[in-house]
């Protein structure tokens, strides 16, 4: 694993992704320290913190896109499978190489709050666990952009999906203020979202049966819920689809709270991502 | 040291390979002959457990590919069709990276990457970024990355494919020479190439093994004619007439004579008639500039091997059968015909 963990992290420095990552992600949060704790002499950092999370839209493609469509075009996935590794060793190996590129500029901008505390009274303690947040929430987008990247052979492709899927996570929250929040529009919303997981999972295993078994199954519990108890489905899809929101998780932290379920979330959702590209590249292997 | 039992790959619906049952030895060199899409890269990319199969299994040295991969796969150096190379790496950061990844011990992995390059002759090319280096290099650097670790079996998929022949001598020297000490695996559809090099042979064809033997048990399993090729200076007319008489001759074909005033015979002989022919010219009074006798073509055994439905132990078929199938596949025979006249040179010294 540190094999893979070196050659990824030095690779991200012998191109420029690693470069842009870290200079485009400081740039941002200099300009936003810059307005809004020196011009407008505010003393929270916390809030520029808050108000830079959009940035990750664009440098976490950059990061991801790589890692693992280019090795599949490249082929050099090959090696890497005939390698005495397992997958989840090659799978942590480039994760964590991701993380250090993370921690770069997070390290760098642990040092602001300090500068910041001598022109005026900087509440450390939110300042560095917003940060701490801040870091966990980029953890998790890298996944996703991960997941992303394994499961084609095109950056190009990569980049963008990641682009739009953040940019979705992005939106969750306006978007979710659209959604039925009534039982039976929460019924017709989850049915959709069934008929799509069946349809992926048809395409991923191309076996009918099985798609049209788990689609059956899903529909049933779901119509046997919305007859045996509808108040349970009323804004139920709304509050589903707000578990999807990653940015805003991170103002509870600027509230000045230390959210531990936050944590947890962020861990989780990093968690699945870095399983399912596991998964995606073990399936690759398969078919 | 390697066994596989009943090996099936299916893609989707299509049947890539098809229950294959072999077993490799130790310390000999295996070809993989078969047409292209025979299921070569299939079978090697599961033996080295860059895929899964859908059923059957493969034991490397005790451990299963399957069940024990790590273990399996220290036995195992793999060069796939396309060297797997970082071409923003040079030579000697990638090989220390795949030392350190395949667990060599730090304090020998510098040695152990120095051996390497010296064994696939890189040492000059050490520190170039791999994007600039010829296919011939990246080649070597692909086998030098096999070789890493020093694993008792190095397995090759088409080494020499896309080299020029001054690279493609160089490479079958170095494969020969692994031989002395590894058990390697490669494969090839050129079949000068197989013979030039591997003890043992495999022919595989639609995902089925078809032949399993020494070349020169499949050489002997052939039913084809002995071809005589000879350069006299004479009389056509008088020559024709003189051959068609030997008994044994079957067919006297001219060709494109290659100095000027020159006659190129060519016969096929149901016996090893050389010294009737030679007799025969000599009462006519034509000399012989030159009569090479062609080894029992492999090609022949590969044609009627592969051959589609054919029943490979009932093949009854004699010497024009095997030209209309020749007709049917130029591509693998002018490679192999180019590969031979370039070996031409170098083949005396290889048999």
């Amino acid at each position: 694993m540190t094999a893979i963990y070196k050659r990824e992290l030095k690779s991200y420095f012998t191109g420029i992704s690693g470069y842009i990552f870290i200079a485009f992600l400081l740039l941002m949060v200099g300009i936003y320290a810059a307005v809004i704790n020196f011009h407008y002499t505010q003393p929270n950092f916390e809030s520029v913190l808050g108000s830079v999370g959009l940035v990750f839209l664009l440098i976490v493609p950059i990061l991801t896109m790589r890692t693992f469509a280019e090795e599949r075009r490249q082929k050099t996935d090959q090696l890497l499978y005939a390698l005495p590794l397992s997958m989840a060793e090659i799978v942590f190996g480039k994760y964590l190489a991701m993380l250090t590129v993370l921690l770069i500029p997070t390290a760098v901008i642990c040092v602001y709050p300090v500068v910041l505390s001598f022109y005026g009274s900087i509440d450390l303690l939110t300042c560095y666990s917003t940060l701490f947040a801040f870091f966990l929430m980029g953890s998790a987008l890298l996944a996703v952009g991960m997941f992303i990247s394994s499961t084609t052979d095109n950056q190009i492709v990569a980049a963008v999906v990641s682009f739009a899927v953040l940019l979705l996570l992005y939106l969750m929250t306006q978007l979710a203020s659209f959604l039925p929040v009534s039982a039976a529009g929460s019924l017709m919303a989850f049915a959709v979202v069934i008929l799509l997981a069946g349809l992926i999972l048809y395409l991923m295993t191309r076996h009918a049966l099985l798609a049209s078994a788990v689609i059956i199954l899903l529909m049933a519990a779901l119509y046997s819920v919305y007859l045996l108890e509808p108040t349970l489905l009323e804004g139920a899809f709304q509050t589903a689809a707000l578990q999807l929101s990653v940015f805003d998780r991170l103002y509870t932290f600027i509230d000045g709270i230390f959210d531990l379920s936050g944590v947890v979330y962020y861990l989780s959702f990093a968690g699945v991502f870095v399983f399912f590209t596991i998964q995606s590249l073990e399936k690759r292997r398969w078919s | 040291m390697i066994e596989v039992r009943g090996l099936t790959k299916y893609y989707g619906d299509i049947l890539a390979i098809d229950h294959l049952d072999f077993t490799v030895e130790r310390g000999r060199i295996y070809g993989f002959l078969g047409p292209n899409g025979a299921g070569k890269t299939t079978t090697m990319n599961i033996m080295t457990g860059c895929l899964a199969a859908t059923e059957g299994t493969v034991v490397i040295d005790g451990h299963d590919i399957f069940e024990d991969p790590k273990e399996a796969k220290r036995q195992i150096g793999y060069l796939p069709e396309q060297p797997p190379l970082y071409l923003e790496m040079t030579p000697a950061e990638y090989l220390t990276f795949v030392a350190e990844a395949k667990g060599v011990p730090r304090a020998k992995r510098a040695a152990e990457v120095e051996r390497v390059l010296e064994r696939c002759s890189l040492e000059g090319m050490k520190d170039r970024l791999m994007r600039n280096l010829s296919k011939g290099y990246r080649q070597r650097v692909g086998l030098a990355q096999a070789l890493i670790g020093d694993p008792p079996v190095v397995i090759l998929d088409e080494p020499t494919v896309g080299l020029d022949p001054k690279q493609i001598i160089e490479i079958r020297d170095l494969i020969r020479s692994l031989g002395e000490k590894h058990t390697v695996i490669l494969s090839s559809h050129i079949l000068s190439e197989i013979r030039a090099v591997c003890d043992h042979i495999l022919i595989i064809s639609h995902g089925r093994l078809v032949a399993s033997d020494t070349p020169e048990a499949l050489m002997r399993r052939s039913q084809g004619m002995d071809h005589l090729r000879l350069t006299l200076r004479g009389d056509r007319a008088r020559v024709e007439k003189a051959l068609a008489a030997i008994a044994g001759v079957e067919t006297v074909t001219f060709g494109e004579p290659e100095e000027a005033g020159a006659l190129a015979v060519s016969l096929e002989c149901s016996t090893d008639c050389r010294e009737a022919v030679f007799f025969a010219l000599a009462e006519i009074r034509t000399p012989i500039l030159a009569m090479a006798r062609e080894r029992v073509n492999l090609e022949a055994v590969f044609l009627e091997l592969t051959d589609d439905e054919q029943p490979p132990a009932g093949a009854d078929t004699g010497g024009e059968d095997d030209e209309d199938e020749r007709a049917e596949e130029p591509p693998t025979l002018d490679v192999d015909a180019m590969m031979q006249a370039k070996e031409a040179a170098d083949d005396d010294s290889d048999l």
